[in-house]
């Protein structure tokens, strides 16, 4: 028995509509499996995962403080995915962001410096950001040279950068010796929306880009040029679209965005700068665009599922004593499941028997 | 002197993994399949290998399962990337982002666990030759193994009829196709023998390299494999060339801390994946008359009947 795949005549709407929910409950359907094999009651393993955190106003806030920088990476990264530029360094630019931001906010610790800090600081993240995703973009359109690979090397060089800074000449005096600056003044803070919840500005911002790439996207000329390279660079280079430039520009953007999602997350929920501020926001990111179909709603709800999953995969770790690395497993099954299920957009799925086989190749 | 032999021998040794996953690679991408899995499967080889050892004591039989491990998570990818004609790259990713995972899911109860790394070879009177006794006669059965391994991929690739055809198929996949060769059945065994590899090149690390577990302890080797595969121009001959200047790198690094070179650690740390992104810049630019890549390379193939 063979599968083979038949090219379907035009994509199939519904499949691609209904897609991310067959890869969704794919995906659950292993999570069933896996947690059985680990010795886990599935279906409490279930509740604390998709269950529980819907249940209180404490873990609502939390699941959308995950979602923001999630959602700002991967809106970034559709754009250039759309333009079929391969970003997945985004987590090196959130890192750079992270680092650039915290110089403004490290270097008036302590003055009565005025409301301008976390203004700039969020100006000099996305810059920063942007600056180091051009570096493989560069390298791209001047050289040839495989963007996903020097991007994916400059995560590992970010690290490490921000890595000497918190243990050399950042490191908080008064820290016991632990690698970490010492706690961002309040000017330095991105402000809270609810008095004495989590939920902060970043939030808000994080909406705004989303219908900001929903207009680009939908709206402008730029939109259309990316969506035309992406799907049709022969169409594109007869309609005199520069490709090369939708590289830089996509790259710039998206690294912009993980930067600024870098200093938010810093500035926010952290409070200071210290190794593992993320934890792989950037390559989860990958999985939010994917699983969002590239489109700012899409990965506005997709960021929204994959925050679920970090805090459901803490409260089932809490709860239940399930490995934290599960989530991980998770995502990486997920990723799976949404990019096959893709397939069923294009082709048709069908099972050709043996016999048929021998006769074809008889004849 | 002593220097010297001891510079020599890391050198072999921290370019061993690198030379063996990225000679798995090689084959893969020789066929047309861009399988930018390499981390994830060297992870999970590095788990599996060493929770396996660790259970039997035995090397070999972590080595084995180490291979065992990659092969199956290549075999996720096939099926991926080659029955359902899936991105390649995306799908590279995903095995990767699971690897990780999966990895710290495997080693979580192994981390602090030390085992007895793999002996080295000792022939009386030729290993105690000065300075290349042990260079030559002193290393461990990976090390060897992956001289033998290149050298028999370099014979297979230009030397068999089998070769030859992996080769068409990762240069032209639809002319192959037509003359009658499985194209997706020999990408698929091609992606499988890449998975071997890389799941030999994790397992190295802590069987041979280090002899213990740590979580994410293949560090970026699986990307800098994929960058030595470009590095190489898809040419064996070259992939030895290039996996031993990255280990000396990775070397240089950690003997420069030793000789108090007044660099921060970090910095040092960071030269060989600066490293790789410079060398990706000089070769591609160098390369002139168009790429040296196989031709469908990366592009989704699915036959018509």
């Amino acid at each position: 028995m063979q599968l083979v795949l038949e090219k379907r005549a035009e994509r199939s709407n519904t499949i691609a509509l209904i897609s991310p929910l067959i890869a969704i409950g794919l995906t659950i359907a292993t999570m069933v499996i896996l947690f059985a094999i680990l010795g886990k009651n599935p279906l409490l393993a279930l509740h604390a995962y998709f269950i529980a955190p819907l249940t209180d106003g404490y873990s609502l806030q939390e699941i959308a403080v995950k979602a923001t920088p999630l959602v700002m990476i991967a809106i970034g990264l559709s754009l250039c995915y759309l333009a079929n530029a391969w970003n997945v360094g985004a987590e090196g630019q959130f890192l750079i962001g992270a680092v650039a931001g915290s110089w403004i906010a490290v270097k008036t610790q302590g003055t009565d410096a005025g409301a301008w800090v976390l203004p700039a600081m969020l100006v000099l993240a996305a810059a920063a950001g942007a600056l180091y995703a051009l570096i493989p973009a560069i390298c791209k359109v001047k050289f040839d040279a495989s963007e996903i690979l020097t991007s994916l090397m400059l995560v590992y060089v970010a690290d490490l950068f921000l890595d000497y800074l918190v243990r050399g000449p950042w490191r908080d005096p008064h820290g016991f010796n632990f690698p970490t600056t010492a706690e961002f003044d309040p000017v330095a803070t991105v402000p809270l929306l609810i008095e004495g919840g989590r939920l902060h500005l970043g939030s808000i911002i994080a909406l705004l880009v989303v219908a900001a790439a929903a207009v680009l996207l939908r709206r402008t000329i730029k939109g259309f040029e990316i969506r035309v390279v992406g799907a049709a660079p022969r169409a594109a280079r007869f309609g005199g679209f520069n490709a090369n430039q939708l590289v830089i520009l996509t790259f710039a953007v998206s690294g912009a965005l993980a930067g600024l999602a870098g200093i938010i997350e810093v500035a926010g929920p952290v409070g200071h700068l210290q190794p593992g501020i993320s934890p792989g926001y950037g390559f989860t990111a990958i999985i939010v665009a994917f699983l969002g179909r590239l489109n700012p709603l899409g990965i506005l709800i997709a960021g929204l599922f994959l925050a679920l999953t970090f805090i459901g995969g803490e409260q089932a770790q809490i709860a239940m004593k399930i490995p934290l690395d599960v989530t991980k497993v998770f995502q990486g099954i997920l990723l799976f499941y949404v990019l096959a299920c893709d397939s069923l957009i294009l082709y048709r799925f069908k099972l050709v028997l043996p016999n048929r086989q021998v006769a074809r190749g008889a004849g | 002197m002593e220097l010297v032999e001891a510079i020599i021998l890391s050198v072999l040794a921290a370019s061993t993994p690198l030379l063996i996953a990225a000679t798995g690679e090689l084959v893969a991408e020789r066929s047309g399949v861009l399988n930018l899995g390499v981390e994830g499967m060297m992870i999970v080889g590095a788990a599996c290998g060493f929770a396996d050892a660790w259970l039997t004591g035995s090397i070999l039989v972590g080595a084995l399962f180490g291979i065992v491990a990659g092969t199956l998570m290549s075999l996720v990818f096939a099926v991926m990337a080659l029955g359902l004609a899936v991105n390649q790259v995306a799908t590279g990713l995903a095995l990767t982002i699971l690897g990780i995972g999966l990895s710290g899911l495997i080693g979580a109860g192994f981390v602090g666990e030390r085992i007895t790394p793999a002996a080295h070879l000792i022939i009386p009177g030729l290993t105690d030759v000065p300075l290349i006794g042990r260079v030559l006669f002193g290393q461990d059965a990976f090390v060897y193994f992956s001289i033998a391994l290149i050298i028999g991929v370099w014979w297979f690739l230009y030397r068999t009829r089998a070769g030859l055809i992996l080769r068409a198929c990762g240069d032209n996949h639809v002319s192959a196709h037509a003359l009658g060769y499985p194209v997706l059945r020999i990408r698929t065994l091609a992606v499988m023998f890449g998975g071997a590899c890389a799941g030999l090149a994790g397992a190295y690390l802590p069987l041979a390299y280090t002899p213990f577990f740590i979580p994410g302890m293949t560090a970026g080797r699986g990307w800098i494999a994929l960058a030595l595969v470009v590095f190489s121009s898809w040419r064996p001959g070259r992939l030895v060339v290039g996996a031993y200047l990255f280990g000396a790198a990775t070397i240089l690094q950690l003997h420069a801390q030793g000789w108090g070179v007044g660099i921060p650690s970090q910095f040092m740390s960071a030269l060989p994946y600066l490293a790789t992104v410079i060398v990706l810049v000089l070769l591609s630019r160098a390369r002139t008359g168009g790429s040296t890549a196989p031709a469908a390379l990366g592009t989704v193939f699915v036959p018509d009947r």
